[in-house]
């Protein structure tokens, strides 16, 4: 008799598990919330590193779903996890041999950070408004012109006490650079400053890119984070930073401010670590068995995770853990 | 009778870590162990209202109490209003209006 296999979430990671499990021959449901599969990639614009269409990368993920005879339930929300199944919305239970977990991650709300004014200033966004406008086609101002002046500032909701959230979200620093990168494209004219307390290039090309991001396009990188936001009476924004390298503090000026909003973990993860063997790590990031060789396996022999669940990882991180859960599950089924 | 070269003897500009005595600085460590985990941001300073007035720089300030460089510390921390605006955009949570009262505690009459 086929094994079935339940994978919750259909992103990045949970596209790349269920069209690898096809391969070998185990049967799949892929339970997702939203009304289509993608996740966070249906955002996106250009991808770091290489601005590969992000839509291209999901086409082929779709693609491949398809291809591989993978059952998909869209617009159903997974409440609960066990050893044998899921419970979905309405509280109805579907079995499983076994589950791998691949719910992601949540966006941080900048509106948390009031200092820094979204949804009160005009023309503050965050990187993910940035990505919408690009897809529409139009970056500009609320009154419709064309910056001339976009600062960026890194670590939004991420390594920050004061909101709960002390991980560094990773893919952040490598997101702002692009997309100063981005307005500079589309602003040759305009002054882009980059505010900073550590610059993270984790990933191949990624320092190459903050290299181009300063020589190519001139970016300004200023290392302080800014405190607080303001308007002006011109309609634009007074920032407020240390420029910690001079040792002065620094105000500015700008028409646009871009906050770099990091990830925070999933709202399901707290309901799923109710079941046995499922930890939550303290910042909230579901804790795989071990984060070396149990990186996709849970305390649960039948429960895997991939992805952005566990902590904030890339595209090609979040899929190879795909296929690494996969094959985990396929091992585990075979020695049942 | 005395040459001019241009030149005079001016003191070292380097941190010296081999000639500074951090023993202070110790002492304010293990009062308020969060201070270690200060990332230099310039939150604190960027958001200060005295430094907003004077040349007072907090950052500056505490970075060179923890290199063991006292000197004119406790003047420049006698800038602080003590207004705790600095506490409130600290990512690393320290209580940075108690740090400036500690370290006034700790080098007065140094
Ligand atoms: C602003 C920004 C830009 C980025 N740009 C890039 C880039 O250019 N290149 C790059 O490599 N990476 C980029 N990333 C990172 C990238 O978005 C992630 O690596 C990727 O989305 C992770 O995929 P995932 O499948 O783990 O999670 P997600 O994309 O979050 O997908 C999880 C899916 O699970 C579903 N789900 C959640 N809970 C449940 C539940 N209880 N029941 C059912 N379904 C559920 C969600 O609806 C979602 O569809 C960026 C991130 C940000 C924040
Ligand atoms: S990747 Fe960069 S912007 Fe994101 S949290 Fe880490 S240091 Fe901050
Ligand atoms: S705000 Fe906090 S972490 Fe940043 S420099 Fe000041 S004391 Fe250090
Ligand atoms: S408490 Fe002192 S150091 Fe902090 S913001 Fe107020 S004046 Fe500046």
């Amino acid at each position: 008799m086929s094994k079935k296999v339940i994978i919750v979430g259909g992103g990045a990671a949970g596209m790349k598990c269920a069209s690898t499990l096809r391969t070998q021959g185990v049967e799949v449901l892929l339970v997702e919330r939203d009304r289509t599969l993608g996740g966070k990639l249906n955002g996106w614009h250009k991808l770091f590193p290489t601005l590969t269409p992000a839509g291209e990368v999901l086409d082929a993920l779709k693609r491949e779903v398809a291809a591989s005879g993978a059952e998909v339930m869209t617009g159903t929300e997974v409440e609960r996890i066990a050893a044998n199944g899921v419970t979905v919305n309405g509280g109805r239970e579907l079995k499983a041999d076994a589950v791998v977990v691949c719910s992601g991650f949540d966006l941080f709300d900048a509106r948390i950070k009031e200092e820094y004014g979204y949804g009160i200033y005009d023309n503050v966004y965050t990187t993910v408004d940035i990505e919408r406008m690009l897809n529409e086609g139009r970056v500009a101002l609320a009154d419709g012109s064309a910056p001339r002046r976009i600062a960026f500032l890194h670590c939004v909701g991420s390594r920050d006490e004061k909101v709960g959230q002390r991980h560094c979200s990773r893919v952040c620093c490598i997101t702002g650079v692009k997309q100063a990168m981005e307005m500079k494209e589309l602003f040759p004219q305009a002054e882009v400053y980059n505010f900073y307390m550590d610059i993270r290039m984790f990933g191949p090309g990624y320092e190459e890119m903050y290299r181009e991001a300063q020589q190519k396009y001139n970016v300004n990188f200023i290392r302080g984070r800014i405190s607080e936001a303001s308007p002006t009476f011109d309609g634009r924004l007074q920032i407020k930073a240390e420029d910690t390298l001079v040792g002065r503090p620094l105000k500015m000026s700008v028409d646009m401010l871009v906050l770099i909003v990091g990830m925070r973990p999933g709202c399901s993860n707290g309901r799923f670590a109710c079941t046995e063997g499922v930890n939550l790590a303290p910042n909230g990031f579901v804790s795989p068995l071990n984060p070396f060789a149990g990186n996709v396996r849970s305390g649960a022999a039948s429960i895997f995770y991939a992805g952005t669940v566990t902590a904030p990882k890339n595209i090609g991180e979040s899929m190879n853990e795909g296929v690494a859960a996969a094959m985990s599950v396929v091992e585990y089924l075979n020695a049942r | 009778m005395a040459i001019n070269w241009g030149f005079n003897i001016a003191r070292p500009r380097a941190v010296d870590m081999d000639a500074n005595d951090l023993s202070i600085t110790r002492r304010i460590m293990a009062q308020m162990p969060e201070f270690q985990a200060c990332i230099a941001c310039g939150s604190c300073t960027a958001t200060c209202t005295a430094g907003n007035l004077t040349s007072f720089n907090f950052r500056r300030v505490h970075t060179l109490v923890r290199r063991g460089e006292y000197e004119g510390a406790y003047e420049e921390m006698g800038k602080c209003m003590l207004c705790g605006k600095c506490r409130l955009s600290c990512p690393r949570g320290i209580n940075t209006r108690g740090l400036v009262m500690l370290i006034k505690r700790e080098l007065e009459d140094k």
